[in-house]
């Protein structure tokens, strides 16, 4: 079974439905028609992009244009997380966390798919290592990010808490405990909780584009099996390096609670 | 020969602070609030950036771990906190069976069943005597109390007086009062110390209205 191929006429015929909505927007004064234009715009321009890039990529298969193109992905994501930060620390610290705990994570647990699980020859085909790196990268991001903001936050509004606890005699990771725990519990909830109810609530997105490609329903779910697990691991160890990184940023040598290193 | 031994400390904009403190010692810091009495207490705690040496028995501040002086150097902080739902978790052991605590309770005017109740609450007199029992707990050596008394009655602060008298007597121990209260820094202390601007000198603590 092959996959229907879509004519530029079937996406007009979408957009005018995001046209009417916009019309919609304006018409009830919500107000979200610029940025919902906008955005669908950056979308198609985005998408295409990525679609020439990934074209010349499988064409190329050389392992050098890969590496560029996965340091590029990974360089955006420490942007974006050090975007959603609330109280970010000063200079690179929080780039250098943030894009340190991703490559940590996504990287090994995507070269351990590659080579042991899917085993595809060479490891690095591009057809296999960009969507799972995307994938992977897009998920850990989430949760490093929603963390560290956790963390940060937590951090600055029981400073008083943790000052006391230091006078007490704990040492930093004891003091901190509290607070660390409940940030590493909430940058890893997400990916729990859709594991919990996915193929119940919804059906996974990169399982839906396979059964629409043409694969059997069961091949499709294994494939999301797999990737569900790698995001899972990814996300958890990414969100554990991040915390602890960061916690140990916030003290400096002698254990003194640093917050002068907030920006 | 000096229990603990402040040489050039400097933190923040103030300027050097040196002091001695012989075991048994106790001295008192006054002066107008905000002037930096309790800066002074964080850092020799080490809670606070300082530069300078701090000895305590003769080892330097930096050759110890953190917790490990502060410890041996314990502050009692203005407004404690507490950060479990129930009083006794923040509390080593089993609490309601440690021998010194119950005598501590008891002298402070505080029933044992405090212990069980949740920390949101205790009074703020209620907050400061447990506070004080403890840090009491920890065996400190140097107590560096910041205004131990501020939200406590004529016949509690005695109490507490009294008590942190003893313990000091009984262990050797030193202590650094701050103290807003002229007659109390008389009452606890042998030396006594102001601030005068940002500078800490020895004074005779001038009793109001007297």
């Amino acid at each position: 079974m092959n996959v229907i191929p879509l004519t530029p006429l079937d996406l007009s015929l979408c957009a005018i439905l995001v046209l009417l909505l916009a019309a919609s927007s304006v018409r009830l004064k919500i107000g979200i028609h610029k940025q919902l234009l906008i955005s669908a715009v950056r979308c198609t321009v985005q998408l295409l992009l990525v679609g020439l890039v990934l074209k010349f990529l499988f064409a190329s298969q050389q392992f050098i244009w890969l590496i560029i193109m996965a340091t590029i992905m990974l360089l955006v994501a420490g942007h974006a997380v050090c975007a959603r930060q609330q109280r970010p620390l000063k200079g690179w610290w929080m780039y250098g966390i943030g894009t340190l705990s991703m490559c940590i994570s996504s990287f090994t647990v995507t070269y351990f798919a590659l080579q042991v699980i899917i085993s595809s020859t060479p490891w690095y085909t591009p057809q296999y290592a960009i969507p799972l790196l995307g994938m992977l990268l897009g998920n850990t991001m989430n949760g490093i990010a929603i963390s560290i903001d956790r963390l940060t936050q937590s951090a600055w509004q029981q400073r008083a808490i943790i000052e006391q606890r230091l006078a007490l005699g704990h040492t930093r990771s004891t003091a901190l405990s509290t607070i660390t725990k409940d940030s590493m519990r909430s940058g890893m909830i997400p990916i729990i909780n859709t594991m919990a109810t996915t193929g119940i609530v919804s059906l996974p997105g990169m399982m839906t584009g396979q059964i629409l490609a043409g694969s059997l329903p069961i091949e499709a779910v294994k494939y999301q099996i797999l990737i569900i697990f790698l995001i899972a691991v990814g996300t958890g160890f990414g969100v554990i390096a991040a915390v602890q990184l960061t916690g140990r940023r916030l003290f400096d040598e002698r254990q003194r609670l640093r917050l002068d290193r907030y920006n | 020969m000096a229990l603990l031994r402040i040489d050039n400390l400097q933190y923040l904009d103030f300027p050097v602070v040196n002091l001695h403190l012989a075991a048994g010692e106790s001295i008192s810091v006054s002066g107008p609030s905000g002037v930096g009495k309790s800066l002074l207490l964080r850092a020799i705690a080490d809670l606070d950036p300082h530069s300078g040496h701090i000895f305590f028995d003769n080892i330097e501040c930096a050759s110890m771990s953190p917790a490990e002086w502060r410890g041996k150097v314990g502050l009692l902080l203005p407004e404690s906190q507490w950060w479990e739902d129930i009083v006794a978790h923040h509390f080593p052991g089993n609490i309601l069976e440690d021998p010194a605590a119950s005598i501590w309770t008891e002298r402070l005017n505080l029933n044992k069943s405090i212990f069980s109740s949740q920390t949101s609450r205790l009074s703020s007199g209620e907050r400061q005597r447990l506070a004080l029992i403890r840090l009491l707990l920890n065996s400190p050596q140097v107590l560096l109390l910041d205004e131990p008394t501020a939200s406590l009655d004529t016949i509690n602060t005695e109490q507490v007086e009294n008590l942190i008298a003893e313990y000091l007597n009984e262990r050797n121990a030193s202590a650094i009062w701050v103290s807003h209260n002229t007659e109390q820094a008389q009452r606890v202390a042998s030396r006594h110390f102001c601030f005068k601007g940002k500078v800490l000198l020895p004074c005779e603590p001038v009793l109001e209205g007297k």
